[in-house]
């Protein structure tokens, strides 16, 4: 059953891309400042906000984990997050990029990119903890408090930064010049908005398969050794 | 009300079962002799009763309040593996420590008291990273009965005691038996347990394999359990 | 009565590990030694001249306290496991909340001792007064302290039965620390040229007392989660 949805999503998410692809680099015109570049922030920020939401559901998973004990929310917890950081470090580095591009520097203290990078750290810990712990209980105890403290402060993170950045102000990586993009640009960036959220689907699934494949083998090992 | 009462406990690593549905009941006054292969569960057993590990599924009631009840904790005494005491700190200041997290109501006098009865009076200011191993166990032991507690569990206790520890806590259980209180006590050492028991249990790879009143049969020899009910 | 009784078990708690850390004095020697290395690389990092040190002065000593904090921070919780002193703790009727308080007590108050020293030297090092505005420095340095604390405490707790313990609570506890700092960083900078905080600091004076608040709350909830397994 979890295969066919896999297939069905992955299809889906495929078609979804292939589309829009061909709208942002075909369709679109170039943008009047910033030349053909642009078009990154149909990548840069859709995965911005895939991570996110990801990290919040990552929370809300661990907490369903620590009320219910059951761990197949800690398998989906952990996909989740591991997918969240992937799709952070799409961020940064498209951030990167467009940096480089439009100011000639690879890396700015944007407050966005700033906090992203942040969000990135207290994440790929969370991925180092479960690396660190071995036994499949304790490590997902373990990491769904941290998951809960690392949400609460990714809300922190980002207010704060934006706070240091009124009071220190730089460049913003962003083409919202006047007051927002043209009405025909901004439609893609939800489209693929949609697009990263179905290939994030696709790799949490497998993901959180491959979670219950490696509790299966641990507890097989046990039997070994109980034997 | 019995002292102990453990219904269908499970407890897991991951997938892996450590206990299987134990069911377990230990009447006031009783010394219930924990026996069991190692990896069979019966430290894993004994921490949930502590309240020092919680059960995936079942129930612990001690003295008929849930094991993790902080006045329930008032009436357990806990002796594991290691000492359980503070390296940096004098004999003295440790049961001192320890007799004000349980709430004793004079903490000097009850560590003195307990410093005597242990033979440990003489070095109460010394630091325990000074003391030899026999008076680590001591204090350890003290560290245990301070508070008088109502149900005692001991992880076996016999294990790497010297001799005078070992009839310190002899006669020290003994004389907790007399004043009715419980005592659970996992162990190799078949014939210490064996003489103070009143019960037995044996846990098998997670499963409580027999449970019963000592017998004679038992005292005599002490391997007859394990032939018959689990893998020695 | 029983409020009474909390207090009494966690300030015995946080008693033990001062007189324990007070006896052997490894953790705070060890602190101390860091923080006043590092005040001394960072000399040869730039020119100690008046204008720039005083612009920089909060991150530095921040990151000085953050740096040297975590050693006496990872010791909180570790110094437990030697004889398995804490199974008998938590098989004490204490809840896990007193031992965290408990602790975080004893951490801030070793902390706090670490930059009481590390000011003056600072100040001798680096030429800066820092006596105009003592008042509000103590503030948002017990502020920053305490978030320091709360978190440093409650991850050494998470991380106290995990074999890469040391290398672990670093990586989790600075990405974390991230708001407390800045504030703690842009307040301190402020007050070293000898102002008062004004209208527009006060929204990291906010931040230091949220995040401390927020973070005391969810260790003292989340606390027994991670120590009991």
């Amino acid at each position: 059953m979890r295969e066919k949805l896999i297939y069905a999503f992955s299809i889906v998410a495929m078609a979804l891309i292939a589309w829009d692809l061909y709208r942002i680099f075909m369709v679109l015109p170039d943008e009047a400042n910033q030349g053909a570049i642009y078009r990154i922030i149909y990548f840069h920020v859709p995965a911005a906000i895939t991570a996110m939401v990801g990290f919040f559901v990552a929370m809300v998973m661990s907490a369903l984990y620590l009320i219910t004990r059951n761990l197949k929310f800690d398998s989906v917890a952990a996909a989740v997050t591991e997918v969240g950081v992937v799709f952070a470090a799409v961020n940064l580095v498209t951030g990167s990029i467009w940096a480089r591009v439009i100011w000639g520097i690879w890396w700015t203290w944007d407050a966005r990119l700033t906090s992203m990078l942040i969000c990135w750290l207290l994440y790929a810990g969370y991925l180092m903890l479960r690396r660190a712990t071995d036994e499949p209980t304790q490590r997902a105890r373990l990491s769904a408090v941290l998951s809960i403290f690392s949400f609460v402060d990714v809300i922190i993170v980002w207010k704060s930064i934006e706070w240091w950045r009124t009071q220190h102000p730089a460049p913003v990586l962003s083409i919202r010049n006047g007051g927002g993009m043209a009405p025909g640009m901004e439609s893609p960036l939800w489209w693929n908005v949609l697009a990263m959220a179905l290939v994030a689907t696709c790799l949490i699934l497998l993901r959180m398969r491959q979670e219950g494949i490696r509790r299966e083998l641990d507890a097989l090992r046990r039997y070994a050794h109980a034997l | 009300m019995n002292a102990v009462d453990v219904h269908d406990v499970w407890k897991y690593y991951g997938d892996f079962p450590a206990l299987r549905g134990i069911e377990l009941s230990v009447e006031p006054g009783a010394c219930l002799a924990l026996l069991g292969r190692n990896g069979a569960g019966k430290t894993t057993l004994l921490r949930i009763i502590a309240g020092l590990s919680r059960p995936a599924r079942g129930r612990v009631n001690v003295l008929g309040q849930n094991a993790r009840d902080k006045q329930t904790r008032r009436g357990i005494g806990v002796l594991g593996h290691s000492i359980g005491v503070y390296e940096e700190l004098s004999a003295l200041e440790n049961l001192r420590l320890f007799a004000r997290l349980y709430g004793m109501p004079d903490p000097t006098r009850t560590a003195l008291e307990w410093l005597e009865r242990t033979g440990l009076l003489v070095v109460r200011d010394g630091l325990v990273r000074e003391f030899s191993r026999g008076m680590r166990q001591r204090l350890a032991v003290a560290r245990t009965f301070l508070h008088e507690p109502a149900l005692l569990l001991l992880d076996e206790p016999f294990t790497a005691l010297d001799d005078r520890a070992i009839g310190v806590l002899q006669s020290l259980l003994k004389q907790a038996q007399s004043e009715g209180r419980s005592i659970i006590m996992s162990t190799h050492q078949l014939r210490e347990a064996l003489e103070l028991a009143t019960d037995v249990a044996l846990v098998n790879r997670g499963k409580l394999a027999f449970r019963g009143p000592r017998s004679q049969e038992m005292l005599d020899d002490p391997g007859w359990l394990y032939r018959n009910y689990g893998e020695a | 009565m029983a409020a009474i009784l909390y207090l009494r078990q966690t300030l015995a708690v946080a008693g033990k590990d001062l007189r324990a850390e007070l006896r052997s004095k490894e953790t705070i020697n060890a602190s101390l030694s860091f923080a006043l290395v590092i005040l001394l690389l960072f000399s040869f990092a730039f020119d100690p001249g008046a204008e720039t040190v005083r612009d920089i002065s909060g991150g530095l000593l921040w990151l000085v306290f953050a740096f040297a904090g975590a050693l006496i921070l990872n010791r909180s919780f570790a110094r437990e496991l030697m004889n398995d002193c804490l199974d008998s703790l938590l098989a004490s009727p204490t809840s896990g909340s007193q031992l965290f308080l408990g602790k975080c007590i004893a951490n801030f108050v070793l902390l706090m001792a670490v930059e009481a020293l590390c000011l003056p030297v600072f100040g001798i090092f680096y030429n800066v007064a820092w006596t105009r505005q003592a008042g509000w420095l103590a503030v948002v340095f017990a502020l920053g302290t305490w978030a320091l604390t709360v978190i440093g405490t409650m991850f050494s707790a998470l991380t106290v039965n995990l074999r890469l313990r040391e290398l672990m609570l670093p990586i989790l506890v600075y990405p974390m620390m991230v708001p407390a700092l800045m504030a703690a960083i842009q307040l301190t900078t402020v007050l070293m040229t000898g102002a008062p905080p004004g209208s527009e600091n006060a929204i990291w004076l906010r931040l230091l007392v949220g995040f401390d608040i927020i973070f005391t709350i969810l260790g003292i909830g989340l606390v027994e989660v991670v120590l009991i397994g």
